[in-house]
């Protein structure tokens, strides 16, 4: 099928995007990885589209010492590539190479993947773990939001229709710190079923001080493990914990999306697989690190 | 402003272009109806199979999920662009030598999609040519001769 008619409008700055989606009749197409998909499968329409390709100021990374901001129009393939977001952000390159495949990676956006907040999107549980930032902008300025209160429910967000994700924040760990990502697709790559990043601070005796799970494909959108979270504070990360805790993610999980592809309960195993192996690495990195 | 027609410029193998196009109008149907080159083909059409893939900017990109207004001032190569004088391109040349192909319906886009893996990576290991070529679907051949394409290809190169 073909999408439905829509007219477009391209444009260079912040300031005139956000004039052009004043209204909340139009909507921002970045990447088009999954919007023009979805316009073209007429699950979802547009009045005007606004092509933010243009807007330049938008693709940036600035990895500072605590806090890695990147600009929503920033290239999945970018990040791949990048060896100082690499040393940085491990868990995000590690996310970045696993969405969809090269072709898709080459135009689709981090703003993107998050705005569109699928259950199975990668990069909101990472944002998660890492105490992200979404950085939105609309006609009063621009405001801050805790990724914890972005991700509302199925592909559905904070951004008003008035406004654009301008830039995420990421705290990097700590110097005794580990992140990784690892997920479960049905084939080697491809559409994660269950996934999870998880990045874990360890005290100067070597025991977990603090964690964060994001998790992706057991709710209608990315969720924290705030259970196995809490259950981690002052536990020794070994083998044994490790499981326990991964467990422990997903025992609460009430709402894990079924399809054809996985039921509930097959994604919920592979979410605690995901959950032991991300933990495991990321314990494997504090360590080493 | 925005409006419901647009006038798109772009390069297509090597040869400038200037259409009017509804918005709405994919990139890959310019190149097969507008231009006439339906050598780039559509398969499932939503992004999953890889047989509209051409080369926009040196850079894969599925044709499919790519509006024709995105690729206004872009470089565009598609499979008829990739033979030249001389003869067909080095990775089309091992893709016949290995009898990569059957119907030949998906090769246009593992021809994309080889092209660009081979520019970033001269030697890349089966590893890479498989992860690389993960996302293009073939439903004849199975994908051993074509993993043997692309290494005869990069051997070839060097």
């Amino acid at each position: 099928m073909k999408p439905a008619p829509f007219r477009y409008q391209r444009t260079t700055t912040v300031d005139e995007t956000v004039a052009a989606l004043a209204g909340g009749r139009a909507r921002v197409l970045a990447g088009g990885q999954s919007l023009v998909a979805e316009l073209c499968a007429r699950t979802t329409s547009a009045e005007v589209l606004v092509d933010i390709a243009g807007v330049t100021e938008l693709d940036h990374v600035a990895v500072d010492a605590d806090v890695v901001r990147i600009g929503a129009l920033r290239r999945i393939a970018a990040l791949e590539d990048d060896a100082e977001l690499a040393a940085a952000l491990p868990a995000l390159v590690e996310c970045a190479g696993r969405i969809a495949h090269p072709a898709v990676r080459n135009r689709g956006t981090i703003g993107g993947n998050v705005a569109h907040a699928d259950p199975a999107s990668a990069v909101p549980p990472v944002l998660l773990a890492h105490d992200g930032e979404v950085v939105l902008t609309g006609p009063g300025g621009a405001r801050v939001l805790a990724a914890d209160a972005f991700f509302t429910g199925l592909r559905t967000t904070a951004c008003g229709p008035d406004e654009l994700v301008t830039e995420l924040r990421f705290r990097r760990p700590g110097p005794r710190g580990g992140a990784a990502f690892h997920e479960v697709s049905r084939r080697a790559r491809g559409w994660g079923l269950a996934g999870a990043c998880a990045v874990v601070e360890l005290d100067e005796g070597g025991r977990i001080a603090e964690l964060r799970i994001g998790l992706l494909g057991l709710a209608p959108t990315a969720v924290r493990a705030e259970r196995a979270e809490g259950a981690a504070v002052g536990r020794a990360p070994e083998a044994e914990a490790i499981a326990a805790l991964a467990a422990d993610a997903v025992a609460d999980l009430d709402d894990i999306p079924g399809d054809v592809h996985a039921s509930p309960a097959l994604r919920r195993s592979l979410g605690r697989v995901a959950v032991r192996r991300a933990l495991a690495e990321a314990v494997r990195r504090a360590e080493g690190s | 402003m925005d409006t419901d027609f647009a006038v798109v410029e772009l390069t297509v193998n090597g040869i400038g272009h200037r259409v009017g196009v509804e918005p709405r109008r994919l990139l890959v149907d310019v190149l097969r109806e507008d231009l006439g080159l339906t050598g780039t083909n559509v398969g499932c059409g939503q992004g999953v199979c890889g047989s509209c893939t051409v080369l926009v900017d040196g850079a894969s990109a599925r044709s499919c999920l790519m509006l024709a207004v995105q690729a206004h001032g872009a470089d565009v190569v598609t499979v008829e662009g990739m033979a030249t004088a001389a003869g067909v391109h080095p990775v089309q040349q091992a893709f016949l030598d290995a009898q990569a192909q059957q119907c030949g319906f998906c090769t246009p886009g593992f021809l994309a999609t080889t092209v660009e893996l081979l520019d970033r990576n001269a030697k890349p290991s089966e590893a890479e040519i498989r992860a690389a070529l993960a996302g293009n679907t073939c439903r004849c051949t199975g994908y051993q001769h074509i993993v043997d394409a692309v290494v005869r290809a990069s051997e070839a190169a060097s």
